[in-house]
């Protein structure tokens, strides 16, 4: 049986209380919610926290708010499955109810948080082995080793980001509340990650992310759509976020972010550019898509062929930018 | 006596499994669940290295850490095994060298599952690396250095010829010549319970090991402990428990198993050993990927002049079963449509990779696949409904074939009429919209393999029953329930005979001291064999017990009969006994009411070397018609509903054979569709995805809608006429795929599995006006031996090879040709 | 030193238990070696199969994934709470009478994963069965007997006269 690591376990019940025990921690603490990231790593040894302190008994974090006038906050250790199930959410903010449903499986999401999912470890099937398996590759570059085996000569780590959440939260441009020992400080979902399968989030490791600020909804529509081998399990090996801000027929404004394709939810401009202004007609999302074909990179290290998962790019967001023109009424 | 059967009362009844009350409360004990007081836990030093030898091992500081009470290599355990008498090339840890990555290499016994992880970690071994071989056409290519020192050539570990009739002028009769390449990713069993064994030793003067196991096969893990541990088989105890699934993945005796028997001796205390998911892939024994060539002539008809079957497996790093899997791939082409001539020429490659051995089917789902789909080829080029075409040239019932096989009774031709009529294959066949299609694929499968793996002139499954003066009966017999329902077959076929409820039967299976031997869970013999020898048994009850019931009753022995838990007259069933006083009787006269029953399969009509693989009692057939959804834009591949009849001669629990069937149709359909065995040949051979998460077992949302028919013509070979139905209906899903993908879009994908990826690159090369397809473009040159040159019956052959002296066979001793034809 | 054992006291099968084991280890361990409860099992300990389900608080959870220390103050159940009095749970008699389970070693999981779909919703439609038990692999039945079960017993707890459909039983005419 793969077994944890010995660590100490801390159940505070109160975020000074966890920001606290993680400061005597030190960098050996580390905050799990859910654990359904956390504990499979540090059965593989990825992560080998001395100290593991959960968020889960906060009350504080696990609030969802109204939001009846403005922004609606999701507390970051409400569980997917909640989320997937508010009915308010699903009303009002479809598209996050929609990708928290396609995380992994019914069970995983009753225990996998929203922080959680934001916050997942970036992924690639060089490094979400055993220590005795990266033992012999020689490890990696992400954990233990010197190389990225997906790109050797790179100076960076490419592991993938595969959060379906994400994307449509930097596509909404949601805000992420982050709760730290100097006070709480809000960041753009945007802003919330880098480019780099190592150090892939802008948040202090002693930082918490206590909820998302979701932005209300005014004439905005967004969709999320998720290619993977399977209906269930699997990571996204790509997935479209596309929001747009109607005005009247006309697109006002667009976003469009991958997910599956580099080491953050990757936002292309280019193709949000080919969308503002237009009706959103077939014309419109064949160069949108194709803007967004060209800086999919994906590399050799999640399920399916890499040059097919580049080719879907353009497919699947055809496909998506499809649905929102159809629930706006306009058929190709 | 009562030997008059009106109607069967049990057999042929869906009924509840007897172990499914334990199942469904958790309380079925797998290996993993056996603790013993003081018992320690094992964990394997595994190769990071494809090939390499070894130069050292120092293991001080392991045994040096508290809580580590013992540490094992190769040098302790030097002695090889294997399953098949001719490839004994495995260590219970490796000796010298190591062959693929995860090889075991060293075993530490401790306290605890982190303590002997951590010791592991404290083994230094110094490794010689040498050049990895990660695919067969490699090693084909390049003998040096030789993974093995034996082998038919450099690294080819087996070459086989085999030629029934002149194929060449076979084919030259034909209207049309069809040549086809075909190749069939590897895969694997992926049970749910991964590999688990606990060992027991009782110090001298008792010296006995218990072993706790998940197995197939207590029987030949049994040997394989006696032989490397140089113990007494009356030493050693072997208990199979029932098996958290199997599909041939626990039918080879395991290095792990002797490891913590070895521990266990050397420790003194209980050993237990539990593999890891990953640990599991490295166990593998699963489908061989394998590369096909096949060249068949036709008539205008359909009918086949001559075929030429070609097949290169990769065997990995073990020979395991690969000797028979390898003539597996070439042996049962001839037993569905008539094949006059034909040839087969088989080749097995070493690879470092995990050894493949026998999954489900046995390697002929890989040939299966490629006959199926090159028949839908030839079918279109001669402007036939596939389905016409395969009912027009089924191989006739009682019959030989070209190869010698011996096939009984035949339902294909009522398969092929099923499923064509319940899918509504005539309204669909080409007439469905573009991206929707349906492809039809058909298969046959043996029900227990003819030979054993070792030879030897004993039974190949026995039964003992014991009948209590209570009324209750305990049938033992050596099988292995591994979810198949074996347990249940046998207290159904018990309370047949002896007219009983199979809740009344205790069953007591798989455990080498209390039951006697069945060779074990493989080759969908148990049905048979075990059904075989516990009618014999049961009926040599009833004989026992029936003249004293007579007696009692007055009547004459004709007139007794078994039924309702009664021993009754037949003509007046009011006039009876209940079963036990029955026994009782029988007891106080004859004493202790025990029988036995036993079963050895029919002689094989084939006596040319390579005969050994192939015939079986009874055969098995299934035809499956499989509806998709293909997304042009993707290559995604939707199987939304398969139609699947099997020929199962008869069903002694319908219940549980459509089980089986479904399950197989599951099984196909991974395989078709996304299964496989990846490994990475560029970065050391590494298995590129050895967990539950990236090796893709479809779940709920991809398995389709099945539809099953049940065909039954009993089979004078099978017990009440049954065959098997475990492993032949997963044959015809990955080609019924294929076709239906054709139907759909109009590209041929020769390559299972039939990935979103290639379906694109077919779609691609159509649109650019290339050959619509995506598979192998060639088969490599391979210096075959000369051909063993077998005539067919037809031309006045006696089943011997031209020039054969005697009747030796592979594995066999010679035996009289059997006068029946 | 966190070697040493922690103790908690939870609700198991309905009735109070209180138990001391290494606190770096799993529900999954804690249940099947510190209690002796070998009925929930394992498949990867990573999340990847849905093997080791159990109940925690009602909700279908991964026990690999589940800390025992988790668990103080909360309700768990396992398939070795699903039968009350000597009488199976309905799903475990529609389980074992259809053939759902093969080799059995799946079934635990399963049972518990329906048994939290039948709370919520008793009347599911095969597709919403489908999606329940879409985090549970089982490789011996294709599922198509489980979904028969899991109809069958829900029709039963609905307290409607249930039999299984012939062919379920003897394949289709």
């Amino acid at each position: 049986m793969l077994r944890l690591p010995s660590f100490t376990y801390l159940q505070p019940r109160a975020l000074q209380e966890a920001l606290a025990m993680k400061a005597d921690a030190g960098p050996d603490g580390m905050y799990v919610a859910g654990g359904t990231d956390l504990y499979p790593n540090m059965k593989r040894r990825h992560q080998e926290p001395t100290t593991v302190i959960s968020l889960v008994g906060i009350p504080e974090l696990r609030r969802l708010g109204s939001g009846e006038r403005g922004a609606v906050p999701l507390g970051a250790c409400l569980t997917l499955t909640e989320v997937q199930a508010d009915r308010s959410i699903q009303e009002r903010y479809a598209a996050v109810a929609a990708a928290a449903g396609l995380v992994s499986t019914p069970l995983l999401r009753n225990m996998g948080t929203l922080g959680g999912n934001l916050c997942l470890d970036t992924r690639c099937n060089y490094y979400d082995q055993t220590y005795e398996w990266r033992k012999a590759i020689d490890f990696c570059m992400k954990k233990d080793g010197h190389i990225c085996w997906v790109a050797p000569s790179s100076p960076r780590c490419w592991a993938v980001s595969s959060s379906d959440v994400a994307p449509v939260m930097v596509a909404l441009g949601a805000e992420y509340v982050l709760a730290g020992p100097g006070g709480e400080r809000v960041v753009p979902a945007a802003r919330f990650y880098h480019n780099d399968g190592i150090n892939y989030l802008t948040k202090q490791p002693d930082e918490i992310l206590a909820a998302v600020r979701l932005p209300a909804p005014d004439g905005w529509d967004a969709v999320y759509h998720k290619l993977r081998r399977r209906g269930s399990f699997d990571f996204p090996v790509l997935g479209v976020a596309a929001w747009v801000q109607w005005d009247g027929a006309r697109v006002a404004d667009a976003r469009v972010v991958l997910g599956g394709v580099a080491s953050w939810p990757q936002e292309v401009p280019e193709a949000a550019a080919a969308l503002r202004g237009t009706t959103l007609a077939p014309e419109a999302i064949a160069a949108a898509a194709d803007a967004a074909y060209r800086p999919a990179k994906p590399m050799d290290n999640t399920d399916f062929d890499l040059s097919w998962r580049k080719q879907m790019t353009r497919v699947y967001v055809s496909r998506a930018l499809a649905e929102l023109a159809e629930r706006h009424g306009i058929t190709a | 006596m009562g030997t008059r059967k009106p109607t069967l009362r049990v057999v042929g009844k869906p009924h509840r499994r007897v172990d499914a009350t334990a199942k469904v409360m958790g309380t079925t004990k797998f290996a993993d669940d056996v603790a013993l007081p003081r018992m320690l836990y094992a964990k394997l030093l595994r190769s990071p290295h494809p090939h390499a030898r070894i130069v050292s091992i120092d293991t001080t500081r392991a045994a040096a850490l508290p809580g580590v009470h013992a540490v094992l290599t190769g040098k302790d355990l030097p002695i090889p095994f294997g399953i098949l008498p001719v490839s004994q090339d495995e260590h219970a840890l490796a000796l010298d060298k190591v062959r693929f990555v995860g090889d075991p290499v060293a075993a530490v016994a401790a306290t605890g599952e982190e303590v002997a992880t951590h010791a592991l970690e404290l083994i230094r071994v110094e490794y010689e690396p040498l050049r990895a071989f990660p695919d067969a056409l490699d090693a084909v290519e390049h003998a040096e250095p030789q993974i093995h020192d034996y082998a038919d050539a450099g690294n080819i570990h087996k070459l086989i010829d085999l030629e029934f009739g002149d194929v060449d002028a076979g084919i030259a009769e034909a209207d049309v010549v069809r040549e086809d390449l075909f190749f069939f990713e590897g895969n694997t069993h992926l049970p749910m319970e991964q590999h688990a064994a606990v060992a027991d030793w009782s110090p001298s003067p008792d010296g006995k090991l218990t072993l706790w196991s998940s197995t197939q096969t207590p029987h030949y893990v049994h040997r394989a402990l006696a032989k490397v541990l140089e113990l007494g088989p009356a030493r050693i105890r072997v208990i199979a428990c029932p098996n958290g699934g199997a599909f041939g993945g626990k039918s080879d005796p395991f290095g792990h198993e002797i490891v913590v028997a070895k521990l266990a001796m050397m420790t003194g205390r209980p050993v237990k050993i539990t593999l890891t998911r990953e640990e599991v892939f490295y166990c593998h024994r699963g489908r061989h990927p394998t590369l096909m060539w096949v060249k068949t002539g036709v008539k205008k008809d359909g009918a086949i002049t001559g075929m030429h079957f070609k097949s290169l497996l990769d065997g990995g790093g073990y020979g395991s079963y690969g000797v028979a899997s390898t003539y597996y791939t070439g042996a049962l082409q001839t037993v569905t449509y008539h094949v006059p001539r034909y040839r087969f020429q088989g080749a097995r490659a070493f690879t470092n990779k995990p050894p493949c051995g026998p999954k489900r089917g046995h390697g002929t789902p890989q040939p299966r696949f490629a006959l199926e789909v090159h028949i839908d080829k030839l079918a279109e080029q001669l402007h036939l409904d596939p389905a016409e075409l395969r009912l027009k040239h089924l191989v006739p019932a009682h019959s030989l074939t070209a190869n010698w096989l011996r096939i009984g009774t035949m339902g294909l031709g009522a398969c092929i009429e099923k499923v064509v009529r319940g899918s509504g294959w005539r309204e669909k066949f080409k007439r469905l919209p573009a991206g929707k299609g349906i492809g039809l694929a058909c298969s046959s499968y043996i029900t227990g393999a003819g030979l054993p793996i070792y030879w030897n002139a004993m039974p190949h499954s026995g039964v003992q029953l014991k009948c209590d003066r209570g009324g209750g009966v305990t049938v033992f017999c050596g099988s292995t329930e591994i979810g198949q329902g074996s347990d249940s077959i046998l207290a159904t076929i018990v309370a047949e005979v002896l007219g009983l409820e199979p809740r009344d039967i205790a069953v007591v299976t798989g455990d080498t001291d209390l039951t006697p031997v069945d060779l074990g869970s493989y080759s969908s013999r148990v049905t048979l064999m075990t059904g075989h020898a516990a009618i014999q048994a049961a009926e040599r009850a009833r004989d026992m017990i029936a003249p004293h019931a007579a007696r009692k009753l007055e009547l004459p022995l004709e007139r007794i009969g078994f039924a309702e838990s009664r021993v009754f007259d037949v003509e007046r069933p009011e006039r009876g006994l209940s079963f036990a006083a029955a026994v009782q009787l029988a007891e106080a006269a004859e004493g202790t009411i025990g029988t036995v029953g036993s079963y050895t399969p029919p002689p094989s009509p084939g006596k040319y070397r390579g005969a050994g693989v192939g015939p079986s009692p009874a055969y098995s057939y299934s035809a499956c018609v499989a509806e998709v959804d293909v997304d042009a834009a993707t290559g995604i591949v939707r199987v939304p509903r398969v139609w699947i009849a099997h020929d199962v001669g008869r069903a002694i629990n319908a219940a549980s054979v459509i089980g089986q069937i479904e399950g197989s149709v599951y099984m196909g359909l991974g395989e078709a569709l996304m299964e496989e065995m990846a490994y990475r040949g560029n970065r050391n051979v590494v298995h590129k995805i050895p967990s539950l998460l990236e090796y893709k077992s479809p779940t709920t949302l991809e398995m389709c809608d099945v539809v099953t028919y049940l065909v039954e013509d009993p089979d004078p070979n099978g017990p009440f006429g049954a065959k098997e139905c475990g492993q032949g209906p997963l044959l015809p899903v990955p080609p019924a795929v294929a076709n239906a993908v054709y139907d759909a879009v109009g590209v041929r994908i020769d390559e299972v599995p039939i990935t979103p990826e290639k379906v694109f690159k077919a779609l691609r090369r159509k649109e650019k006006g290339e050959a619509p397809r995506f598979g192998p473009t060639a088969f490599p040159d391979i210096a075959w031996p000369e051909p063993t040159r077998v005539p067919p019956p037809w031309e006045g052959g006696d089943g011997k090879a031209v020039g054969q002296r005697d009747g030796r066979t592979v594995g066999q001793k010679p035996v009289s040709v059997d006068p029946r034809r | 030193m966190p070697d040493a054992k922690a103790k908690i006291a939870l609700e198991l099968n309905g009735e109070p238990v209180e138990v001391a084991f290494a606190p770096h280890k799993t529900l999954l361990e804690v249940l099947r070696e510190d209690l002796g409860l070998t009925g929930t099992k394992h498949g990867c300990e990573l999340g990847e199969c849905g093997t080791c389900t159990v109940l925690l608080d009602g909700a279908p959870v991964l026990s690999c994934l589940v800390l025992g220390l988790a668990c103080a103050g909360r309700r768990v159940k396992t398939v070795e709470g699903m039968a009350e009095r000597g009488q199976l749970h309905p799903l475990q008699e529609a389980f074992a009478e259809l053939g759902a389970a093969q080799c059995g070693y799946c079934t635990p999981a399963f049972l518990l994963t329906a048994e939290a779909l039948l709370l919520e919703n008793p009347r599911p439609a095969r597709d919403q069965i489908k999606q329940a038990l879409a985090g549970n692999l089982c490789r011996c039945t294709g599922y198509i007997k489980i979904y028969q079960a899991v109809e069958l017993a829900a029709a039963r707890l609905r307290g409607e006269p249930a039999e299984p459909a012939r062919e379920t039983l003897y394949g289709h005419p």
